[in-house]
């Protein structure tokens, strides 16, 4: 079992030395809830962005928030604020903090920490009901991340 | 143009509800059988009423046609598994011969038991779901074998209780030796767990009437419990959706017939003490 461990840290680790300049989910710094640094070391992609935030099976974040740009969309969420506007409201780095982990922004906050790993009460596997297992990652993969605060940063009113 | 108008409309339907805020339950009464009244929203049992004002049952927070359905027998797919279930009632089983009926006579007579479970056994110095007393009946009373804790042959004989105690209000005690459990239960109600990091309260205290996704979200009351959803054509018991609602946060569950998931079940029935029994319910 430990020996299984240590293998599985060591093949965590080689992965993701593969993408120079991509920041693991327990190294981002939090300055005032924001991230100054890209995650992934790219720059991210709006178009790639705008799928993720509306698709119920990557970032789902219309279950929460109404986006008037994704009308094609159908049922979106009234948890949080409509996010019209947010790339006027919040600064890149804001808003890479914001989805990272938004409880550095809003203590308590219902949303969700997209790029989080550690510190789970009863973590699961995905939506199986069952205990998280070594495959275990962050919601959105740091790319992911850094395409949907570019396409945030789009959304001017 | 006609693309363009099509596109304002849907995002005025989008602006429109994201404004309304706490969008509020319909206002309807809920009549069974054109006889039985049954309480769905009333004053907050005082337990909670640092939360919430009002109790609400989970029927005024669904469409038109659901709540229609639930209020007539004859279109309420649930009471079929109620049929089911007055079967099994009369008919012996086990190493002793023995029926439900033989003990208790008439389901009817069985009006009143719904309401006040979970409860205290003195006994088994233990809290008690009708799960559990109705396993105890079978292996202790009836030498059967027990019935497998969310399965068909238990989810509809809780479905036949609850229907003898429709319109009954909900009343389980919280206080003497209750009372640790229902600690307990609170405490899991809320608990923010799994990867989204959600506690029951998240949803249910915070934020019902509100839409998540596809779903207009209720207190979460189990007075209408077990639930015959449209979603998946059967009665739910309510282990099945407590399973639900944590895996819904990426966490791993409790087990149906847990020790938490009892705790769970008496806090939870509290927080919808006054609200009338309405098993079998009709949820999508
Ligand atoms: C379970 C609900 C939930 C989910 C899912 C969710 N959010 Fe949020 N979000 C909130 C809430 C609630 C707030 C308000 C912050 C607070 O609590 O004060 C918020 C705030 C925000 C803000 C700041 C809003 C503003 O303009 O002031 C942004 C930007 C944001 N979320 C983006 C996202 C993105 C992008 C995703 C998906 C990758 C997402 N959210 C998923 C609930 C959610
Ligand atoms: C991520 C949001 C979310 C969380 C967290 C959550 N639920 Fe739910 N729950 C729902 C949704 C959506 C429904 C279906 C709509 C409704 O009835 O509210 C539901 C339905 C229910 C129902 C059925 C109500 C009825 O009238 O049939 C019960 C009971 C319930 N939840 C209890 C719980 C409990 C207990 C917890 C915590 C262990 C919990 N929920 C956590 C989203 C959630």
């Amino acid at each position: 079992m430990k020996l299984h461990i240590t293998t599985a840290i060591a093949a965590v680790a080689c992965a993701t030395s593969a993408w120079a300049g991509e920041i693991a989910p327990t190294q981002v710094a939090f300055d005032d809830g924001q991230v100054a640094q890209s995650l992934s070391g790219a720059p991210g992609d709006p178009v790639s962005g705008r799928e993720i935030v509306g698709s119920k099976k990557l970032g789902n974040c219309v279950a929460c928030h109404a986006v008037g740009d994704l009308s094609e969309v159908p049922f979106q969420g009234e948890i949080g604020p409509m996010l019209d506007g947010a790339g006027d409201r919040w600064s890149e780095a804001e808003l890479r903090g914001i989805v990272a982990n938004a409880k550095m922004m809003f203590p308590e906050t219902m949303m969700p920490a997209f790029y989080k790993t550690e510190g789970f009460i009863r973590p699961g596997n995905a939506y199986t009901g069952k205990a998280a297992d070594e495959t275990f990652g962050p919601i959105l993969a740091a790319q992911q991340i850094e395409d949907v605060v570019a396409y945030l940063a789009t959304l001017k009113e | 143009m006609k693309r363009t108008t099509q596109a304002l409309g849907a995002l005025g339907v989008v602006l429109f509800s994201a404004s309304m805020g706490l969008a509020d339950p319909v206002d309807d009464t809920l009549i069974i059988n054109e006889e039985t009244e049954i309480v769905t929203r009333t004053a907050a049992p005082a337990h909670i009423s640092d939360a919430l004002d009002e109790v609400m049952s989970g029927w005024l927070f669904r469409g038109a046609e659901t709540r229609a359905m639930q209020a007539d027998d004859f279109d309420n797919p649930g009471m079929i598994f109620v049929e089911q279930a007055e079967e099994k009632w009369a008919s012996a089983d086990g190493s002793e011969g023995k029926s439900c009926a033989d003990c208790h006579g008439a389901p009817e007579e069985m009006a009143g038991v719904r309401p006040v479970y979970p409860k205290w056994n003195e006994a088994a110095g233990e809290v008690r779901t009708l799960e559990m007393q109705i396993n105890d009946c079978r292996t202790t009373r009836m030498g059967a074998d027990k019935w497998k804790y969310t399965g068909g042959d238990m989810v509809n004989m809780t479905a036949l209780l609850a229907s003898v105690s429709r319109g009954m209000p909900v009343d389980v005690a919280i206080d003497g030796p209750a009372q640790s459990t229902w600690e307990q239960g609170k405490e899991l109600y809320y608990t923010r767990t799994g990867q989204l990091e959600l506690s029951c309260a998240n949803c249910h205290e915070d934020n019902y009437g509100r839409m998540i996704r596809a779903d207009h979200l209720s207190q979460g009351q189990i007075n209408g419990f077990p639930t015959y959803r449209l979603k998946n054509t059967k009665l739910n018991a309510v282990h099945s959706r407590f399973k639900g609602c944590i895996r819904d946060t990426r966490a791993e569950t409790y087990d149906a017939g847990s020790p938490e998931f009892v705790a769970l079940e008496l806090y939870v029935a509290s927080r919808g003490n006054g609200l009338g029994v309405e098993g079998p319910s009709v949820r999508n």
